[in-house]
């Protein structure tokens, strides 16, 4: 029976619709344990619907989603979660190590008296993402990578199964959004974790993905990036030509229709410059 | 000159202080208690961002208090009522902040004409009515300080209890509930132990003031520093001294306590600003000069 580990996450025939727009139907899939899953798809295919589903948070039209083979709840102790990226409101009173500590006994009843193996555990997981040198900073006065990269830390801090990323890169420049996104695959290499990586562009993580999920369209397609992102599949599932250009190591979808989100990294430095203003 | 020595005496005035502080040595331990509750619950009024809501929890607590008086039943008790009624209907309709003010923004005027209609057709003395807005510690009899100390201790208690993930449903609230914690429940618990606390300081500072024990001693603590431990425990001396401070100094000139409550705590909060800010210039300058040719 054990041929194969069982799987973390567990969906079946799942279908989600919202009035009378289908975000996915009949969605099946296995996420196996130290899999790096990438979920792509224009705005408003329901890759963050997802990650609600996943977390409980949100109901399935049809169909079900079992985590560790249990129906999933609202959130887990075995989930570590890296939410779109939100700067912490100034003056919040936290360290970058209170943080990080939230997702160690964040849970727990009583007063956060930190004990001696706390802090050390702490430490550990600064060093892991490198955020030791500013670690008693307030977390307000970090800037956006440096909180991703607490955000990591926090997220792995409870040993989880899965590691469900909700855009984790968004509104990073190039050289953060490669730091955090590294973290992240050492990380679920080092602890075995598997990895769903919800994203508009998939360039800076496609050397790391296993497998990628692609929503549009009220469609899905699940493989490796090579089978899935190719011109005459995206173009089925959009329903019109789209192509599909790969050159040096990065990839490029040209022609999605409008509306459905551009997979250019233009529009990360759009968002860049958004959050920075 | 004569008005100004006037004046001076009028607001501090010590003789037969010895006496007078025996007299009101329950409304002092009264008035650490509700010091200790203000600061503790402060912090995360500020972490959830939620003063506004304490300002419109505060006026349905006088509507509550004013409605008390009028039918002659317990004040406090009333107090409490109108508190709790108010931070549930906030709590439950108004979860993201931007509903929560127009709530709030609706509630608190309506709060305030109530307590304004049950004040005008009340008969009592007035010295009363004023109190309920501006604060009067020592009109408050024993069996009301009982009370008003053991629902302290009740809010006090509670929050150590729920102090951790109380803080992670605040600052991180995706998260915490992506984790699995009760995050609406710990947030409805929270609006009961603020509508408690704010009703019980409307005892002491009055409902218009409120503010000066639930959000001044936080903020000033806040601007000093950003640890988790010593923010809440500066924001409880802050206040204690503050309402302490206040009841002591009123005293000689028999006038309400809340200015001189307002004004210890206003003063606190302008020097954690001065010391912040003094610390952000001389952290600013010193990074510079660790990095002299960024550029």
């Amino acid at each position: 029976m054990a041929d194969i580990a069982s799987p973390v996450l567990s969906i079946r025939d799942a279908t989600l619709q919202f009035g009378d727009r289908t975000l996915w139907r009949n969605l099946n899939l296995d996420v196996q344990p130290g899999e790096f899953l990438a979920v792509l798809g224009p705005n408003g295919s329901g890759k963050t619907s997802l990650i609600k589903t996943v977390l409980g948070q949100q109901q399935l039209t049809s169909g079900t989603v079992s985590l560790l083979g249990n129906p999933v709840k609202s959130g887990s102790r075995s989930i570590g979660y890296i939410p779109q990226q939100k700067l912490i409101e100034p003056g919040t009173p936290l360290r970058a190590r209170d943080l990080i500590a939230l997702g160690v006994n964040g849970h727990k009843w009583g007063l956060p008296l930190g004990s001696r193996a706390l802090r050390s555990t702490v430490d550990t997981l600064l060093e892991a993402v490198g955020a030791t040198q500013y670690g008693d900073a307030p977390v307000a006065t970090l800037s956006g990578g440096e909180q991703q990269r607490l955000r990591v830390g926090q997220s792995i801090a409870g040993h989880p199964k899965l590691l469900l990323c909700d855009e984790p890169l968004i509104s990073l420049d190039l050289h953060n959004q490669r730091v955090v996104s590294d973290l992240i695959n050492e990380q679920r290499h080092a602890l075995g974790t598997a990895v769903i990586f919800v994203t508009h562009d998939v360039n800076p993580i496609l050397g790391m993905v296993d497998r990628v999920l692609y929503l549009a369209g009220g469609k899905f397609r699940v493989g490796t990036p090579d089978d899935v992102l190719q011109s005459p599949v995206l173009s089925y599932m959009y329903d019109t030509p789209v192509e599909v250009i790969r050159s040096r190591g990065r990839v490029a979808v040209l022609g999605a229709p409008e509306g459905y989100g551009v997979h250019d990294h233009l529009e990360h430095h759009v968002d860049d410059r958004r959050a920075h203003r | 000159m004569f008005v100004s020595v006037d004046f001076w005496s009028q607001l501090f005035n010590f003789e037969d202080y010895g006496e007078l502080l025996a007299l009101v040595r329950n409304s002092i331990i009264a008035g650490a208690v509700l010091g200790i509750v203000g600061g503790m619950i402060g912090t995360f009024v500020m972490s959830r961002d939620m003063a506004f809501a304490v300002h419109g929890i505060s006026e349905l607590s006088f509507a509550g208090a004013a409605a008390a008086l009028l039918l002659g039943i317990n004040v406090v008790a009333g107090s409490i009522g109108g508190s709790l009624i108010a931070a549930l209907l906030i709590g439950v309709l108004g979860a993201r902040a931007r509903e929560r003010n127009s709530i709030i923004g609706v509630l608190m005027p309506f709060g305030l004409g109530l307590g304004i209609l049950f004040l005008s057709l009340y008969k009592g003395r007035s010295a009363n009515k004023f109190g309920l807005l501006t604060g009067q510690i020592v009109s408050v009899d024993s069996p009301q300080l009982t009370l008003l100390i053991g629902i302290a201790v009740f809010v006090i208690v509670g929050l150590l209890i729920m102090w951790r993930p109380l803080t992670f449903a605040s600052v991180d609230p995706e998260v915490a509930r992506a984790r699995g914690l009760p995050v609406t429940a710990i947030s409805l618990t929270f609006m009961v132990l603020l509508g408690l606390a704010t009703a019980i300081s409307i005892q002491i500072v009055g409902a218009l003031l409120v503010l000066a024990l639930l959000v001044t001693p936080a903020a000033a603590a806040m601007r000093v520093t950003s640890s988790p431990l010593l923010t809440p425990l500066l924001s409880v001396v802050f206040a204690v001294v503050s309402v302490v401070g206040g009841i002591l100094l009123s005293l000689g000139g028999g006038l309400p306590i809340s200015p001189f409550v307002t004004t210890i705590s206003f003063a606190i909060y302008l020097s954690c600003r001065v010391i912040g800010w003094r610390r952000e210039v001389g952290g600013a300058r010193s990074a510079v000069a660790e990095s002299p040719v960024a550029a």
